[in-house]
């Protein structure tokens, strides 16, 4: 993203970097100026996360002390973690968010994929009356589902299973939508000439389109994943059982149990934030660019 | 909205031997079973998980079906006309229409601003976009907790920031003119990474010939942001702005988690009514009826959007 005018010098015109850079060392003064105050604004983004952090390493009487402070009366220590980890249900939950997450992505990729491929390339009887639903229950809020969901988990018995947190969350038609574009950009004659060969569809499209569009499928999986991850009305409408919860949930029956632990809620909560943080930290530049390609899919 | 193909694509050559018409019969046919089964898998969870939901929702609006079963009898429009009559439902309304608007304008101008200040080629790139960005990777319910800790009346941070500075405490999350607005700067913090990213591609995509041009005019920053960036940003604009209207409007999570919807319901949203009233009211029947005058208000948005951008494009 960062490099797209680097990586075509090509394109552009004799002495461009030249130019730049005249117009970088022309104005000195603004980019100061520029590189200070967004600096003050991520200083200020970190705080909410320093602050947390900071809590975390108290003990709860410290945390609990008048007048606040950012350095402990008697010292950082991890007891609230330990005692987090000891008695809650964090790994747990983490366990089943990775689960639940792994499988509402490796289903939504599978499905939307190949529906995408068939309106991209196969030419059958309805298929633009297919492509027009889709694109429109895009327009279909997921809480103006939740009372049928529920009523229908129920009648098939389906309420405090995996079934009921991974089941209703792998359709994501804005996302049959960014595949079919991609498909739609893949030259025809690498199929044509399979087909001659006698390919069948599916394994031109194993063989030939899946792994052409890797760049496009990552960065589906990448937004479909942090969406289910962090996904909250459903599944705490879906499931009661604390074994059974993910992480943002969990986390919710944390909050109203121990209320008064500070220390202990905000070591719960950096517990919580930990896996996608450490996620972004190695794959930051694919994150940034899924979410900068399928950010805008809703259109 | 491309259109789908119909027939070959033109730009291949005529092949040598015509198909015969039964074979070309017998092609359609096998593409019509290969895209009707490459398609199944999707439409088998579309229409059990969504289509089958619409349906049974509105059928369900139609009748007084509580949490347990009973009363499943048909009532007509009975849940809509109480709904309507409902002030509870009217306030809820109110509510997520003040949230949308009053989270919605700094989302889009801050996000804006923070990426117009990052592209002006500063260092450390990454950086920046780590420190917006990664908020935008936690759950709702992270966040509620930092922030109800922040917002905490004496031990909070926020209030020891305004004490320092001799103002006298806030009670963010309990005072009913002030919570809005604290849920407000927490859903700022947290989401604003998104479209922050989003603007920050579409700045880069604009040809830096554009900027050179008129840097040699003698335009200076302020006139370039205001007469190549800010005008070439217009379809993204356009987009963000929507995308975050109809975000907004679905706000549930972190009200629910910090202030469940209170004090005395001065923060709950229409999410959370229809939650209520189906969850805690055991009143399924009214429930689905209220989630559908929402869908109705989503729908009227989306008929706005497509009207203002058709008028833009005509």
């Amino acid at each position: 993203m960062a490099t797209t005018t680097l990586s075509k010098p090509a394109l552009q015109p004799k002495g461009y970097a030249e130019t730049v850079a005249n117009r970088r060392a022309k104005t000195p003064l603004s980019r100061i100026l520029a590189t200070v105050v967004v600096s003050v604004l991520a200083v200020a983004w970190l705080v909410p996360f320093a602050w947390a952090t900071v809590t975390a390493l108290k003990s709860e009487t410290d945390a609990a002390s008048t007048p606040i402070s950012w350095i402990p009366a008697s010292g950082f220590t991890f007891d609230a973690f330990a005692k987090v980890l000891q008695s809650g249900n964090i790994p747990t939950w983490t366990l089943n968010s990775l689960f639940t997450s792994a499988a509402i992505t490796a289903i939504t990729l599978v499905i939307s994929a190949s529906v995408a491929y068939a309106i991209s390339r196969i030419d059958f009887r309805g298929k633009r009356m297919l492509m027009g639903v889709i694109v429109a229950s895009i327009i279909i809020p997921p809480p103006v589902l939740i009372i049928p969901l529920f009523q229908q988990m129920q009648s098939l018995n389906l309420i405090d299973t995996y079934w009921a947190l991974i089941l209703p969350q792998v359709i994501h038609s804005p996302m049959v939508f960014v595949l079919k574009k991609f498909f739609d950009q893949i030259p025809r004659e690498l199929e044509e000439a399979a087909l001659m060969d006698g390919a069948g569809r599916l394994r031109i499209f194993t063989t030939i389109v899946l792994p052409l569009s890797r760049p496009i499928l990552a960065a589906v999986a990448i937004f479909v994943f942090i969406g289910a991850w962090n996904n909250f009305l459903w599944p705490f409408i879906a499931t009661n059982e604390s074994s059974l919860l993910t992480l943002p949930v969990g986390l919710q029956t944390i909050k109203s149990a121990y209320g008064i632990q500070y220390a202990q809620n905000m070591a719960s909560a950096l517990l919580a934030a930990l896996p996608l943080i450490v996620v972004f930290l190695f794959f930051q530049r694919q994150i940034i660019r899924g979410v900068a390609t399928t950010g805008l899919a809703g259109t | 909205m491309s259109t789908a193909r119909t027939t070959a694509p033109p730009a291949k050559p005529a092949p040598a031997v015509k198909p015969a018409p039964a074979a070309k019969s017998l092609r359609s046919r096998r593409d019509n079973l290969h895209g009707w089964a490459f398609s199944a898998p999707f439409l088998a969870f579309f229409l059990m998980f969504l289509v089958w939901p619409m349906i049974s929702g509105a059928v369900m609006s139609l009748t007084g079906k509580s949490l347990t079963g009973a009363n499943s009898g048909f009532i007509g429009l009975a849940n809509y006309s109480e709904a309507f009559a409902d002030s509870d439902m009217w306030r809820s309304l109110g509510n997520t229409l003040y949230f949308t608007l009053i989270s919605t304008v700094p989302l889009v101008v801050i996000a804006l601003a923070l990426a117009a200040l990052v592209n002006m080629g500063l260092p450390a790139q990454w950086l920046w976009r780590l420190s917006f960005f990664s908020p935008f990777l936690l759950a709702s319910t992270v966040v509620s907790l930092f922030f109800a800790w922040m917002y905490n009346p004496e031990l909070g941070l926020f209030n020891d920031m305004l004490a320092n500075l001799g103002i006298p405490p806030v009670a963010w999350l309990n005072d009913p003119a002030v919570a809005m607005w604290a849920v407000v700067i927490a859903t700022v913090w947290w989401t604003i990474g998104f479209n922050f990213l989003l603007y920050l591609a579409a700045l880069q995509n604009i040809p830096q010939q554009h900027y050179e041009a008129a840097s040699l005019d003698g335009a200076g920053g302020w006139r370039q942001f205001f007469s190549i960036s800010l005008p070439q940003l217009g379809p993204t604009t356009v987009m963000i702005v929507i995308l975050q209207i109809l975000a907004s409007l679905k706000v549930f999570d972190q009200i629910y988690q910090m202030t469940e919807g209170g004090p005395g319901g001065a923060t709950r949203s229409i999410v959370q009514y229809i939650f209520e009233a189906g969850f805690t009211g055991y009143r399924l029947g009214y429930s689905a009826a209220i989630s559908y005058i929402f869908f109705g208000l989503i729908l009227l948005i989306a008929l706005a959007q497509v009207f203002i951008t058709r008028k833009r494009s005509a």
